[in-house]
């Protein structure tokens, strides 16, 4: 297929402005003087013309909307177009980040009623919206601990993040000044305690963990996590990128967690992946409120008003009300459910996981010996042996129409284990785990019987094995790079065959 | 360099035996596990490091992977050329693949490793 820029005709418009009514300027006039000699062939086509290219290439892309997407670690759930609905009504979608609070009430009750859901759903006592996604939720969490720790006087300069941690958690942490030290996983996949003991100190301002893990598995010994840290003065991070698996079942607030950051743009009712927008809404105890950036909406009785948390908030995590579209589908799908639906959601994602786990664990042996949570953790080792990766498995997937679940991921061992995790999600139907459990059941009769077919897999989709590390060494980011690179890779875009 | 010259460590990273400052690596084993290596983020020479601190990260299509220290001591060297060509550590893993150079400051924890008949002994019973 071919670029848009390749099929740019000169002279070609989309549109045309009366010339008697609208004077006409040069388009060099309006491009700032240090952007000026830089790339500035923009594209000449009709409306037609890039409708075309961009539906093409839609046609192109698989997503929730095509069918399962077990991407573990991930969470890419079916989300009701209900929501998208009601967060595309005028009054919310028109609504001016400036208005007077008094024309937005309904803006502004909406995001302190989502606040005081959220608490309620997690536990908590105070949220902030504000934090645009769940990184950034945690950034803004752990510079909450270290304002906390200056604000007592205190210098505590390390963070405990266990290996099982998403790799952002020491990202956050080293971007707010803490130098990480990781925890090391026990043989059951879990906080390993003595260590956990070993390691906390008067120095460590707290611990990031998720619950459950990113290896799908809960930790039962929360309480004794909780204690240790506790007692060393420190304060314990919930991450709630694994929420799907304990709503309306257990509030991080009630095992012991100073601290929550929640994806809504994954757990709740936003579509994740592609990019954004998300939000990270952050929880606290009673005790952390004064750091919770600003704004904060509060009620009066009577109305509503947005107003700015005092000096001991941490400051400005995003300006305006945030990525507002996202809250109104989380208030929605939270209202839609009720606690007892929520209570559902979290209890079928987990059987999902659950049975997956047990029809297909006799195939591909798993890395923990014991149930899961949301997600569950197989590996393709056993056809290591016959010259099968992980890898391959996961591309004669497509070959059945799949999207594959995340592979090589989690590992521990230096050197990945050939893991692949499956994240189901609740709205999922067994007739739909019950097909793509009799596919991987037949990939693992092919690896035996024909390795071959599943090393030059895919065969059935519009393009082959891709050369990944060509890729990285030498990407191709921009239509300057393609033009530059197509000589010396001896690539042509029309070779390959869409 | 002759891998019968090296000590490994369960994590397969590989140090020169009876030299400091000793090159440090990854086994021929890792480096295919890893497949191809397309990014090496190496450490500042001088830097002092503990034993098991990360000294190196390596980046494959696959996954990333810490090399971590076999020993306390201070880096004295760094193979800077794999900034360009990370490849080298596939190519030859024991020879110009060579990640860093430690200058030993206690040799004790050198005594827990493994020689290359033990290593290959250490892999065949990993496999299963």
């Amino acid at each position: 297929m071919k670029l848009i820029f390749e099929k740019s005709i000169k002279g070609r418009v989309g549109y045309s402005l009366p010339a008697d009514r609208i004077e006409e300027i040069r388009v060099e006039d309006c491009i700032p003087p240090y952007a000026r000699g830089r790339k500035k062939d923009l594209i000449e086509a009709s409306e037609v013309d890039v409708v075309r290219h961009f539906t093409q290439l839609s046609k192109f892309n698989y997503g929730i909307e095509d069918g399962l997407y077990p991407l573990g670690s991930c969470t890419m759930k079916y989300n009701p177009k209900v929501n998208e609905h009601l967060a595309g009504l005028g009054n919310f979608a028109n609504a001016h980040p400036f208005a007077p609070a008094d024309t937005v009430q309904g803006c502004l009750k909406l995001m302190h009623d989502l606040s005081v859901l959220l608490c309620r759903i997690t536990g908590m006592d105070a949220y902030t919206l504000a934090p645009a996604a769940g990184a950034h939720g945690e950034l803004a969490g752990i510079l909450i601990i270290r304002k906390y720790f200056e604000d007592r006087g205190e210098q505590r300069s390390k963070m405990l993040v266990p290996d099982s941690a998403h790799g952002t958690n020491p990202a956050s942490s080293a971007m707010a000044g803490f130098k990480v030290v990781e925890l090391k996983s026990n043989k059951s996949g879990t906080v390993d305690i003595g260590e956990l003991e070993r390691l906390m100190d008067e120095d460590t301002a707290g611990m990031m963990l998720t619950n459950p893990n990113t290896v799908g598995l809960f930790d039962g010994r929360i309480d004794e996590i909780a204690k240790i840290v506790h007692g060393k003065g420190g304060l314990l991070y919930y991450d709630g990128a694994n929420l799907n698996a304990t709503l309306g079942i257990l509030r991080p607030g009630d095992t012991g967690f100073d601290i929550v950051h929640l994806n809504l743009h994954k757990t709740f009712a936003t579509p994740h992946g592609g990019g954004g927008p998300g939000a990270g809404p952050v929880g606290v105890k009673k005790f952390l409120s004064p750091y919770l950036p600003s704004p904060v909406v509060v009620f009066n009785g009577e109305n509503y008003r947005l107003r700015d948390p005092g000096e001991k908030s941490i400051g400005m995590m995003r300006a305006f009300w945030s990525n507002f579209s996202v809250l109104i589908k989380a208030y929605a799908w939270i209202l839609s459910l009720g606690g007892k639906g929520l209570r559902e959601v979290s209890e079928a994602s987990v059987i999902n996981a659950n049975y997956v786990l047990v029809k297909l664990k006799d195939y591909y042996r798993p890395s923990y010996d014991r149930f899961c949570a949301h997600e569950c953790v197989l590996t393709g080792r056993d056809y290591k042996k016959l010259g099968v990766k992980t890898m391959d498995i996961a591309k004669r997937l497509m070959d059945y129409g799949y999207y594959p679940p995340t592979i090589y991921f989690p590992h521990f061992k230096p050197y990945a284990e050939e893991t692949m995790m499956v994240e189901p999600c609740e709205s999922e139907g067994k007739e739909v785990l019950d097909d793509f459990i009799a596919v991987m059941i037949k990939i693992s009769e092919e690896a035996r019987s024909n390795p071959e077919l599943l090393r030059d897999a895919p065969h059935r989709t519009r393009i082959r094995r891709t050369d990944d590390v060509l890729a990285i060494r030498r990407p191709i980011l921009h239509y300057d790079d393609e033009l530059r690179l197509k000589d010396e890779l001896n690539y042509r875009p029309e070779d390959i065959n869409f | 360099m002759n891998p019968e010259d090296l000590l490994f460590t369960k994590d397969h990273e590989w140090i020169e035996s009876g030299k400091s400052p000793a090159r440090i690596g990854i086994s021929d084993y890792a480096q295919k596990e890893l497949t191809d290596i397309v990014y090496v983020e190496l450490p500042e020479p001088g830097t002092e490091v503990e034993k098991g601190a990360s000294l190196v990260t390596l980046e494959s299509v696959k996954a990333t992977s810490d090399v971590y220290a076999p020993a306390p001591g201070k880096i004295t060297a760094v193979n800077s050329d794999l900034e360009d060509n990370p490849q080298k550590i596939n190519e030859s893993p024991y020879g110009e693949g060579w990640l860093v150079e430690l200058e030993i400051s206690d040799s004790a924890p050198l005594d827990e490793l493994m020689d290359y008949a033990a290593y290959e002994k250490y892999l065949k019973e990993e496999e299963v």
